[in-house]
C-alpha cells in the first residue's frame, strides 16, 4: 500500500493520505525516557488506536500530539507541514481537540457549558460586545448554542443539558467530555481510554458513538484503549508502545499475530 | 406554586439563556429595581446612606470585582485594598488635574488606571498559584500603600498626607464634596451598581466566563481545548481591578470625603472584601451582594442592639461586635461553605418542587 494514497475500506469509508505524522519522536523527562524513536502516522478519516501495557508511554504520545509535551527529538507533522513548537492553545486552534485519561470536566459548571467551552476556539465576539451581550456576543451564542444542541443530541444527553457535571455518573461525565471536544468540530480527534472503568453497555454505547463520529463527520480518531476486543472491532489500524519503544504498527490482523506484540503482552519465558 | 419553569416555554435559545428563567424572579428583580429607585431615595436619612446603603452598593462592586478574579477565574487576590487605593488616588489626581472632567468619567478612568495596575500585579499569577499568588498580591497591597503615602506627588504634596475629594456634580446635582445630598450619592452609587452588576452578569456567563471558570476549574484541560491562560487571567486581573477601582474611587470621592491611604485602604479593607465574597459565594454575583450585605449590616445590626435595645456600654459592644461577626463567619463556613448564594440556590430548589417533593 502507497503511503500517499487514498483507499475504500470493506465497510466503505474512504480513508485519506497521512494527515498527521510523527517522526521519530524522542521525549525525555529528565534520566527517563517516555519515547524513544518513534514514528507513525495517523490517515484522514482512519481510526487509530494506540494500544500497549501501563507505562508504555501511550498517553504522553498524545500530549506530544496535541503539543502538551514538546519532545526533545523529531517531527510532527500536521497536514504535510511540519509543526513549529506552539502553544497547547494554540494546537487546539489546528483543530485537534482530546479527551482525559482521568475525567477533565469543569466541575463546576454545567453540562451544557463545559460542552460549550468545546466551542471557544470559535467564538471570537471582542469583550466590550460580551459585556453588553448586544450584536455580535450574543448572535454568536445563539449559533454556537445551536451546534451544541446538536452534540448534545447526538450523544443522547439531552435530559442532563443543566445538570452540573459534578453530579452526573461516571459514564456520563465521560460522554460530556467526549462532547466537549465534539464541539470544537476538530479534524483530528484524541481520545484517551475513552471506555476506562465502564461496564459492557456503555463500552458499547461509547464503541457507537465513536464508530458513528468517524463515519458521519468524518472526523480522523486517535484512540488509547485497554480493551482488546474493542479495539480490535473498531480500529483500522494500530500502533503498539511497550517501554517507550514501537513494537508494532498494522491492521489489527497483523498486530494479533506479531511475536513481539504477544511476548508484551503475555511475557517471554526466561531460559 | 407561582416558582415553576414549567408552563414557561422556551422557543428561542436567546430566551433560554437569559438571566433569570423563571418569571417569579424576573419579577421579582424588577420590583426590586423599580423599589430601588422610586421609594428608597425618598425614605432615605444621613444615618440609614451613611450607615449601611452608601458602603453595602460601593462594597457590592468591590466583592463583585473580587468574586470575577477569585469566584470565576480562581486567583486568589489579598490585594483588593490597594487596588481600591489606586482607584481612589486615580480619582484624586483626575480631579484635581482636570477640573472640568465629569465625575462619571473621572470614576471610569480611575477604574480604567486601576485596570492597568491589576493586571501588571496579575502577570505573576502566569507562573504562580493558590496561597503563592495570595502572598504575592499581598506585596502589592502593602507596596501601593507604601507607595501612596510615601511619594507626595499623589496627594498633592498637602500637609496632613490626607486626600480630599473636591465638590463635583451631575445634572446640577452635588454629588461629592460636603454638599451632597444623600439621595444623590446614593442614587449616583446605585447607578454604578446597576450597570456593572448587569456588566459583570454579561461578561461571566457568555465565552468569557467560560474561560475564566475553565481556568478555574482544571487549567490544563483548559489550556489544551484552547484557552489561552495568559489572556484569560490577565482579563481577569483586569475586569477585576476595573470593579474594584470604581469601588475605590466612589469610596473615597463619593462616601469618605477625605482619605488617609493607611487608615481606609490598609490590609483589613482586602480582608474584608475576601470575606464578602466567600460568605457570599464564590461564582455568583448575587452572592457579592449577600456577602456584602451581610458584613456591612451584620455590625449595624448587633451595634443597634447591644447598644441601643440592652444598653451595653459602646466600647463592650464593639468588641463583642468583632467575637460575634467572627464567630458567625465561622459557623457560616461550617454549615454552608459554598455561601449565601448556595443557601439561595438550594432554596430555589426547593421551591420549584414545593409542595409535592418527589
Amino acid at each position: 500500500m502507497n503511503t500517499q494514497d487514498s483507499y475504500v475500506t470493506a465497510d466503505g469509508r474512504t480513508i485519506g493520505p497521512p494527515m498527521m505524522e510523527v517522526k521519530n519522536i524522542t521525549l525525555r523527562f529528565g534520566g527517563v525516557v517516555a519515547i524513544k524513536d518513534i514514528s507513525f502516522d495517523i490517515r484522514e478519516g482512519e481510526v487509530r488506536a494506540i494500544i500497549g501495557p501501563n507505562g508504555a508511554g501511550k498517553s504522553s504520545m498524545l500530549n506530544v500530539i496535541n503539543g502538551f509535551y514538546h519532545p526533545q527529538d523529531g517531527e510532527v507533522w500536521f497536514h504535510g507541514k511540519k509543526r513549529h513548537a506552539m502553544k497547547p492553545h494554540q494546537i487546539a486552534e489546528q483543530g485537534i481537540a482530546r479527551t482525559f485519561q482521568n475525567i477533565a470536566l469543569f466541575k463546576g459548571m454545567s453540562t451544557l457549558d463545559n460542552i460549550m467551552t468545546g466551542r471557544l476556539t470559535h467564538m471570537k465576539s471582542n469583550m466590550f460586545s460580551q459585556m453588553m451581550w448586544w450584536g455580535g456576543a450574543q448572535a454568536e451564542e445563539v449559533a454556537n448554542r445551536e451546534i451544541v444542541e446538536k452534540v448534545i443530541d447526538f450523544l443522547e444527553i439531552q435530559a442532563i443539558r443543566k445538570t452540573p457535571v459534578g453530579r452526573l455518573p461516571y459514564g456520563f461525565q465521560k460522554r460530556v467530555e467526549l462532547g466537549r471536544a465534539l464541539a470544537a468540530e476538530p479534524k483530528l480527534l484524541l481520545l484517551d481510554e475513552p471506555m476506562a472503568g465502564m461496564n459492557v453497555e456503555e463500552k458499547e454505547d461509547m464503541s457507537r458513538f465513536i464508530l458513528d463520529v468517524n463515519d458521519e463527520f468524518g472526523t480522523t480518531i486517535a484512540l488509547i484503549e485497554h480493551d482488546m476486543g474493542v479495539v480490535m472491532d473498531i480500529a483500522d489500524r494500530v500502533v503498539v508502545m511497550d517501554y517507550g519503544k514501537k513494537i508494532g504498527d498494522g491492521t489489527p490482523d497483523e498486530v494479533r499475530n506479531n511475536q513481539d506484540v504477544i511476548d508484551a503482552y503475555l511475557g517471554v519465558a526466561h531460559d | 406554586m407561582l416558582y415553576r419553569e414549567a408552563g414557561d416555554f422556551k422557543t428561542t435559545y436567546a430566551k433560554d439563556q437569559q438571566t433569570f428563567p423563571i418569571a417569579f424572579d424576573r419579577w421579582g428583580y424588577r420590583l426590586t429595581l423599580a423599589f430601588a429607585v422610586l421609594v428608597v431615595p425618598f425614605i432615605l436619612n444621613d444615618y440609614w446612606t451613611n450607615a449601611v446603603v452608601l458602603p453595602f452598593l460601593i462594597y457590592a462592586i468591590a466583592a463583585i470585582g473580587l468574586n470575577i478574579l477569585t469566584g470565576y477565574c480562581g486567583q486568589v487576590s489579598l490585594g483588593s485594598g490597594g487596588f481600591m487605593a489606586v482607584g481612589a488616588y486615580a480619582a484624586y489626581k483626575l480631579m484635581t488635574g482636570f477640573p472640568d472632567l465629569n465625575i462619571v468619567f473621572v470614576i471610569l478612568l480611575s477604574g480604567g488606571i486601576t485596570a492597568l495596575v491589576g493586571m501588571l500585579f496579575g502577570l505573576p499569577s502566569l507562573r504562580i498559584k493558590g496561597f503563592y499568588l495570595a502572598v504575592a498580591t499581598l506585596a502589592a497591597q502593602f507596596f501601593l500603600v507604601w507607595l501612596f503615602n510615601k511619594v507626595p506627588w499623589f496627594y498633592n504634596y498637602s500637609a496632613s498626607g490626607q486626600i480630599s475629594a473636591p465638590e463635583r456634580s451631575l445634572f446640577g446635582f452635588a454629588v461629592t464634596g460636603a454638599n451632597a445630598h444623600p439621595a444623590t450619592s446614593y442614587l449616583f452609587c446605585l447607578g454604578f451598581v446597576f450597570v456593572l452588576a448587569w456588566a459583570a452578569r454579561n461578561l461571566t456567563r457568555g465565552a468569557n466566563g467560560r474561560k475564566w471558570m475553565a481556568i478555574r476549574d482544571m487549567d490544563i484541560a483548559a489550556e489544551i481545548i484552547g484557552v489561552d491562560p495568559l489572556k484569560a487571567k490577565l482579563t481577569a486581573f483586569g475586569v477585576s481591578s476595573f470593579y474594584i477601582g470604581i469601588a475605590g474611587a466612589l469610596l473615597f470621592a463619593v462616601y469618605l470625603g477625605a482619605a488617609e491611604v493607611g487608615e481606609a485602604f490598609g490590609i483589613e479593607k482586602s480582608f474584608l472584601i475576601l470575606f464578602m465574597v466567600i460568605i457570599g459565594g464564590l461564582g455568583s454575583i448575587f452572592g457579592s451582594f449577600a456577602g456584602a450585605a451581610f458584613m456591612i449590616l451584620m455590625p449595624v445590626l448587633l451595634k443597634n442592639i447591644m447598644v441601643g435595645q440592652m444598653g451595653w456600654p459602646t466600647d463592650l459592644a464593639s468588641h463583642f461586635q468583632f467575637v460575634i461577626v467572627g464567630g458567625l463567619i465561622i459557623i457560616f463556613l461550617i454549615v454552608e461553605p459554598h455561601g449565601l448564594a448556595q443557601l439561595w440556590r438550594l432554596a430555589k430548589e426547593k421551591l420549584r418542587l414545593w409542595p409535592f417533593p418527589h
